[in-house]
């Protein structure tokens, strides 16, 4: 039995048998069970082929998301098309639920440009915040803005367990406590903040934190897709009715490394990673849909093609993009280039011009 | 005309900022009820309500990373740093957020916000309360680093802070807070990024920003009885840095002295002394000098006076550039 899912909901048990009185609340007819479904899929798909294209030296480095998939598809979904998503940087998924081309979202991987080259304000997705915790305020601030406006815009904020040790965590949770920002704090704890175990970071469960700032905390299975969609609505209706912010702690686990140029070997232990493959969250929902009967033979071949054209949709933007004009490195430090960034441009391109 | 101190121009332009810009938000530690602990702040609450004045929780990091969000929901946060010792919690989010957040997003999500922060000494300030920081924020590509030194820069600077387009940290001087100046506000202003010579002389310039500024008038008037005319620059923002006005008066008078509060390593006037020396390097008659605090932590305030460079100080180095 593995430790940390006490007091966790769950809608599907390991076997992927729903429990129908928890799941009355859930909202999702069938096209949603099945969306789930396609984009834990994809989900996969994509973040498997952003490992492939770093093993061939396409990404210089990638951080695997396998294992999250239901964590991240089943709390975006929950989003509305105005809330906005502050992500750290092993967000795929989210990304992906969000509208995000992932292509855009790789080039940060791949070393094109900082943040990803898609536009955060337009996709309503952060640019990947790789300072542990830093991201929570933003979202705070933003969501406090979103109150300002009168608006029902929600935002969320995604980060890991370690980032629960940072500050930013404290001051995020109590600025949003405080000013009663709309927002939905979501930590995937995927039991490891690279080499080191939850149980360094924290002592008390990470949900149970949510009660010193004076706001819900809840935990749920964060393999269960349904669980994690259904406490994410809930959370994210709390935040825009009541402009009361939540606290979830998505139990779940990194069944692959830190990033690739990790070795996991050396710190997670076998037993505990294969008890973590039993509960693969896209073989949990699998069964579930089969047993349904909605899985049919038709519908799967149907995700699995939109899932191969996925991956050959990042496979042609990635292999072999080409890095940035070099002129465009001091094209967006200020609104105007000042005159030293004039003269140290001019020197950039003529030093580029002599090669 | 009429009489102004400097904390009366920062709220003047503080409440005209408010008044003209509803995107405009103040907040930051104190900064409500009480208007600041400098009062900065006064009256603003009441006139404009909390929701657009407001205290914080008492969190650095939290200020600036808040002021980040909200800039993103296109607002324009104006934050407080109630001391400068106290910016020092909130510098990731400075360096690694705001600094960056233009260029990272290929210009689509800038954060135009503005950081106000009472800097420097000379007022018998506990421990944490007395730093010089700026170098710091110069150092960090994405910001822009201004300072004024009279009421009426002040209120022109922080106006324009408000509206700049990029994020702005702007330091008080807080030892000016209080000196007068017969001033009519929003006359004459000069833009974000260029210096002004507020003396004329032909034997030496003295360059230096906010309240070392007058520091260099008095030393001025001082060498003046002694029939020597130095020039003194006022900087006004370090970042952008106005070398052309630097240059041109040191190719004119071919001697330079930079002062600042803050230590010596690595000071802004290291890079005030190196690029006025690259550009008017064929006029120069001496060394480029430079007076500013110790390469020690800011002293404690019974021996302050002996930190702060001091009229003495830099006649002495008014002296060594002459006869060298």
């Amino acid at each position: 039995m593995i430790d940390g899912f006490e007091n966790a909901v769950r809608l599907l048990d390991p076997s992927g048998r729903l429990d129908e009185k928890a799941a009355e609340a859930l909202d999702l007819k069938e096209d949603d069970l099945l969306e789930l479904f396609r984009l834990m899929l994809m989900t996969r798909r994509a973040d498997l082929e952003s490992t492939a294209l770093q093993r061939q030296g396409e990404l210089a480095v990638y951080p695997p998301l396998i294992g999250q998939e239901a964590a991240q598809v089943g709390s975006a979904y929950a989003l509305e098309p105005g809330d906005f998503a502050f992500p750290s940087y092993r967000e795929l998924g989210a990304a992906l639920v969000k509208g995000v081309d992932l292509v855009d979202y790789l080039h940060f991987y791949r070393g094109t440009w900082h943040g990803g080259t898609y536009d955060p304000l337009e996709a309503r997705f952060g640019m990947v915040a790789v300072p542990i915790a830093s991201q929570i305020l933003h979202a705070v601030g933003y969501a406090y803005g979103a109150k300002l406006d009168g608006s029902r815009d929600v935002s969320i904020a995604y980060f890991g367990d370690g980032a629960t040790s940072q500050g930013d965590f404290h001051e995020g949770c109590n600025f949003a406590a405080v000013f009663g920002a709309p927002v939905v704090f979501f930590c995937q704890n995927n039991q490891w903040a690279i080499s080191v175990p939850v149980s360094k970071q924290t002592v008390a469960p990470i949900y149970r934190k949510a009660e010193a700032y004076g706001f819900p905390g809840i935990r749920v299975d964060g393999n269960d897709v349904l669980a994690t969609y259904l406490v994410t609505r809930q959370a994210m209706e709390r935040a825009r009715t009541e402009q009361v912010p939540t606290l979830i702690e998505a139990v779940t686990y990194r069944l692959g490394p830190h990033s690739t140029a990790d070795d996991a070997g050396r710190y997670q232990p076998k037993e505990q990673v294969e008890q973590w493959r039993e509960l693969d969250p896209l073989d949990r929902y699998r069964k579930f849909l089969t047993d349904r009967g909605l899985l049919t033979e038709e519908v799967k071949r149907g995700f699995d093609e939109d899932a191969n054209k996925l991956a050959a949709h990042i496979r042609s933007g990635i292999v072999g993009a080409p890095p940035p004009d070099p002129g465009d490195l001091f094209e967006w430090v200020f609104a105007e280039k000042t005159k030293r960034l004039e003269s140290q441009e001019k020197e950039l391109l003529e030093e580029a011009g002599d090669q | 005309m009429s009489e102004i101190t400097m904390a009366q121009a920062l709220n003047e332009a503080l409440r005209n900022s408010l008044r003209d810009d509803e995107r405009v938000l103040v907040l930051g530690e104190d900064i409500g009820k009480l208007g600041g602990v400098f009062r900065i702040t006064e009256n603003l609450q009441e006139e404009f309500g909390p929701t657009r004045v407001f205290d914080t929780p008492l969190a650095e990091s939290g200020i600036i990373g808040f002021s980040l969000g909200l800039a993103l929901r296109g607002y324009r946060p104006v934050a407080e740093i109630q001391f400068d010792g106290f910016i020092y919690p909130s510098f990731n989010q400075v360096v690694s957020h705001v600094a960056k957040h233009r260029f990272r997003s290929r210009g689509r999500a800038p954060v135009p916000l503005v950081v106000r922060v009472p800097f420097a000494g000379g007022i018998g300030a506990a421990e944490h309360h007395s730093e010089s920081p700026e170098a710091y924020f110069a150092h960090t590509a994405g910001l822009k680093v201004v300072v004024p030194a009279t009421p009426l820069d002040a209120f022109d600077l922080l106006t324009q802070a408000i509206s700049d387009p990029d994020p702005v940290f702007f330091f008080e001087p807080k030892s000016r807070y209080w000196a007068k100046e017969d001033a009519e506000l929003g006359r004459d202003s000069l833009a974000i990024g260029n210096a002004r010579v507020v003396k004329q002389g032909d034997a030496c310039t003295l360059i230096a920003y906010g309240a070392m500024v007058p520091r260099c008038l008095e030393t001025a008037t001082a060498a003046s009885e002694d029939g020597v005319e130095v020039e003194v620059i006022d900087l006004r923002s370090l970042v952008p840095f106005d070398l052309e006005t630097c240059a041109k008066s040191v190719e004119k008078t071919g001697r330079a002295v930079v002062v600042h509060e803050a230590p010596l390593t690595a000071g802004f006037g290291a890079e005030v002394a190196a690029s006025v020396a690259e550009s008017a390097f064929l006029h120069l008659e001496a060394p480029i000098l430079r007076v500013t605090g110790y390469d020690i932590p800011y002293p404690p305030a019974k021996v302050e006076e002996h930190y702060v460079p001091s009229v003495d100080r830099i006649l002495g180095a008014i002296d060594r550039v002459l006869s060298f």
